[in-house]
């Protein structure tokens, strides 16, 4: 079962950089495709890739950019994706619109963890994939793949709509050929595969148990615990 | 504007710069510039002062004493309020105490950054760790004590019944990566301590190892909604460093330019303010117009949003054929659609809800706080800076300087929208005149600027823009230091929201107009 993304309107080899993602087919299907669940991979697929929701994470220029994306003239509705979410639960990948600085680290890597799989990462602009103008700074991330797994890059300074757009058609390429069902899922790292942990738990384990403990109200008022268990002895 | 600095004794120097302020008026602190003068001088401050009725200028330069080891100066944050967050900058970045600052924290880098970055024994490092920043609840007071040893004390920041409500860095309606650590009664705020930084990229420090031509490009992604304005403010203070003398074409150009770049600016800042209220239709309607703005600027510079048009002697390339066209078609669309946005957003019933009497702050203490821009002029403030100290031909054409006085977030609003009339104005007298000429005034292959030090300020989308130079006669800057237009603005937002409701809060933050890349730098 040959498998190859489609994008309508847009013919498949017109696309750029289409060796990394036949490699990455050949990865997810070494060991051949299940017919059956392939095709309904292909369905669920289709559904995911047509409702792309972001994050909206713009710290500096090209977040207006993107905000231009949403609006009138280029209007990413078209594709599905204008649906944009505040909370990182409900979002299924990052834009991350703008220059990443020492400060806000540690920010961008909680926010990708707090995010549910399937997750993705688009670095828009020049300071996201390298520092960009700012790569001599003392205080800025050289790129936001040193903390972040990324998929998909799109260069500019800032980059055009256009190519903003573009970008998330090569993310729906990428979300086209997975495999949810049985496949495993690229985004984790090395060692959270071989433990088959979280990278929450990861985190906990390195800075002690302390992290792990469930949140406990302390501060209940005796008479009202008294109360319950009466009632509770009550009831029984 | 050439330097002249005054100079104070340091035991003198309270007193001096309070005589300033009550006997000569000078009640706007435009700026704090902290400097690194070199070994034999050690560190020190450049106070820049404007008196607001007669906009005479003046600077004041202090040298920080050594005390147990540690450089000092007196705090003037008790004469002008705008002083809290600029002294703390300078103590981030140079380590400079200010004695009777009751809050000295770090502003813009974290908590465990090691040194100050822009002392010139520094040694440069860009290490940094995943771990979140262990901050402290307590602010450090410096005083001398009689002997003139150096004390301290801790001020606590909060007390144990105070609920704190932690907005940003990643919130829609803080308009980028800010932090407003709120404290709240109910719904009643208390106090908002903002924390910068989060999308601080050392700017200025990079400039100094930049060649002049090289530091231009990093203007424009200040605030980018003001690329112009702040690049207009750069190449200014070289050109007249360097004593340029520009011709009437480029003038024009410029002019026209920089009123097209507040046109976009003030759409992005109408549509915004309705998306911040939870008005998407306007967002639409302002954004949509907005990219008819762009396509006249783009024409020409070939940028959409960072353009990289000026450059030190004039503009990269001559404008496109058709802009004149385009501009004065695009004046004549726009005029009738300002008046929409007022129709969809600016006078519905909600929004004069929302915005009148909310995040109020009177004249003078817009002046303390150094709240610039439409923000100040809503309080009846005459701030211009296009008015006060023109440049280029802001002072040959028509225009009026929009002044409210209801100091509130509805008069902020509409100052908006009364001064994209104005830009159109503007715009109107002069792009039919644009006068033959050359476009560029040729420079010498390396760029020196003689030694001296200058300010030179325009006025930006939201408020007065400067650039601080210091040169030493070197083909880069040896003290570059812009005076943004949000920083002040964040420091009055304490002061507005105090006794006002939480969700005031977005409304003033989504009215008073800041971009925090332009605050951080």
């Amino acid at each position: 079962m040959e498998i190859k993304p489609k994008i309508k309107s847009i013919p498949y080899e017109e696309f750029k950089d289409n060796a990394t993602l036949e490699k990455l087919i050949d990865d997810l299907h070494e060991g051949g495709v299940n017919v059956v669940t392939g095709s309904l991979d292909q369905l669920i697929n289709w559904g995911r890739s047509n409702s792309l929701w972001s994050l909206t994470f713009a710290t500096s220029c090209c977040g207006i950019e993107f905000m231009a994306c949403g609006c009138s003239r280029y209007d990413f509705a078209r594709f599905g994706f204008e649906v944009t979410r505040n909370s990182p639960r409900q979002a299924d990948l990052i834009m991350c619109a703008g220059t990443i600085t020492h400060k806000m680290a540690p920010a961008l890597k909680r926010l990708y963890d707090e995010m549910a799989e399937p997750k993705y990462v688009i670095a828009v602009g020049g300071c996201a994939i390298s520092g960009g103008p700012f790569k001599s700074s003392y205080h800025v991330v050289k790129g936001i793949e040193e903390i972040v797994p990324v998929d998909v890059f799109i260069p500019g300074c800032p980059p055009r709509p256009e190519a903003i757009m573009y970008g998330m058609m090569q993310l729906q390429r990428k979300v086209k050929i997975e495999k949810f069902f049985g496949g495993a899922n690229h985004k984790q790292s090395e060692a959270e595969r071989e433990l088959g942990v979280s990278n929450e738990e990861l985190v906990a384990r390195r800075l002690g148990d302390h992290r792990r403990e469930p949140i406990v109200v302390t501060d209940v008022p005796q008479e009202f615990v008294e109360q319950m268990k009466k009632e509770k002895e009550e009831n029984a | 504007m050439k330097l002249e600095h005054l100079v104070f004794d340091f035991d003198k120097f309270a007193s001096e710069m309070q005589n300033l302020k009550d006997k000569k008026h000078f009640d706007y602190l435009v700026t704090i510039v902290g400097e690194d003068f070199g070994a034999e001088e050690g560190l020190g401050c450049v106070y820049i002062l404007e008196n607001t009725d007669s906009h005479e200028r003046c600077s004041v330069k202090m040298l920080a004493k050594v005390v147990d080891g540690e450089s000092v100066i007196p705090t003037v944050t008790n004469i002008w309020h705008v002083a809290d967050l600029l002294e703390r900058e300078v103590y981030d970045f140079f380590g400079i105490l200010f004695l009777g600052h009751p809050d000295m924290r770090r502003l813009f880098l974290r908590n465990d950054f090691k040194g100050h970055p822009f002392r010139k024994d520094w040694k440069f490092n860009d290490d940094y760790v995943l771990e979140d920043d262990k901050e402290p609840d307590y602010g450090m007071e410096y005083w001398l004590d009689k002997d003139g040893h150096l004390c301290s004390k801790q001020n606590k920041l909060f007390t144990d019944d105070d609920y704190v409500i932690n907005i940003g860095p990643q919130h829609p309606s803080t308009h980028g990566v800010l932090r407003l650590q709120t404290v709240v009664d109910g719904e009643t705020v208390k106090r908002v301590y903002p924390h910068l930084g989060y999308i601080h990229r050392g700017i200025e420090k990079m400039c100094e190892s930049y060649t002049y031509p090289q530091s231009l490009a990093l203007t424009d992604r200040l605030n980018y909604l003001s690329a112009m304005m702040h690049r207009h403010a750069l190449v200014g203070v070289i050109e007249e460093g360097m004593g340029v003398e520009l011709t009437d074409r480029i003038k024009y150009i410029r002019t026209i330019m920089d009123e097209l770049q507040r046109l976009d600016s003030h759409l992005l800042y109408v549509g915004c303010c309705a998306q911040d209220m939870g008005a998407l239709t306007a967002f639409l309607y302002s954004m949509r117009d907005r990219e008819h703005v762009l396509n006249c600027m783009e024409e020409t510079t070939g940028g959409r949003l960072i353009q990289n048009y000026y450059r030190i002697g004039g503009l990269q390339d001559d404008i496109d054929p058709n802009f004149v066209e385009n501009v004065k078609a695009l004046v004549k669309y726009l005029k009738p659609m300002i008046q929409e946005y007022v129709d969809v957003f600016g006078d519905n019933i909600i929004t004069h809800n929302r915005f009148e009497k909310v995040g109020p702050m009177d004249l003078e203490n817009c002046i303390s706080y150094a709240v610039t821009g439409p923000a100040g002029r809503a309080s009846g403030w005459k701030n211009d800076v296009r008015k006060n100290h023109p440049y280029d031909m802001y002072d040959k054409v028509e225009w009026d300087q929009i002044i409210m006085t209801g100091c509130d977030t509805m008069d902020r609003y509409t100052c908006h929208i009364q001064e994209m009339y104005q830009s159109l104005r503007i715009i109107e007298q002069l792009i039919d005149n644009i006068p033959a000429g050359d476009f560029y005034v040729k420079q010498k292959p390396i760029i020196k600027v003689p030694e001296g030090q200058w300010y030179f300020s325009v006025e930006g989308a939201s408020g007065e823009f400067g650039v601080y130079l210091d040169s030493r006669g070197d083909k880069s800057p040896y003290r570059l230091k812009m005076r943004p237009m949000g920083l002040s603005l964040t420091g009055a937002l304490d002061p507005m929201l105090r006794g006002q409701k939480i969700a005031d809060l977005v409304a003033t933050g989504a009215a008073i107009d800041f971009v925090i890349p332009d605050i951080d730098r």
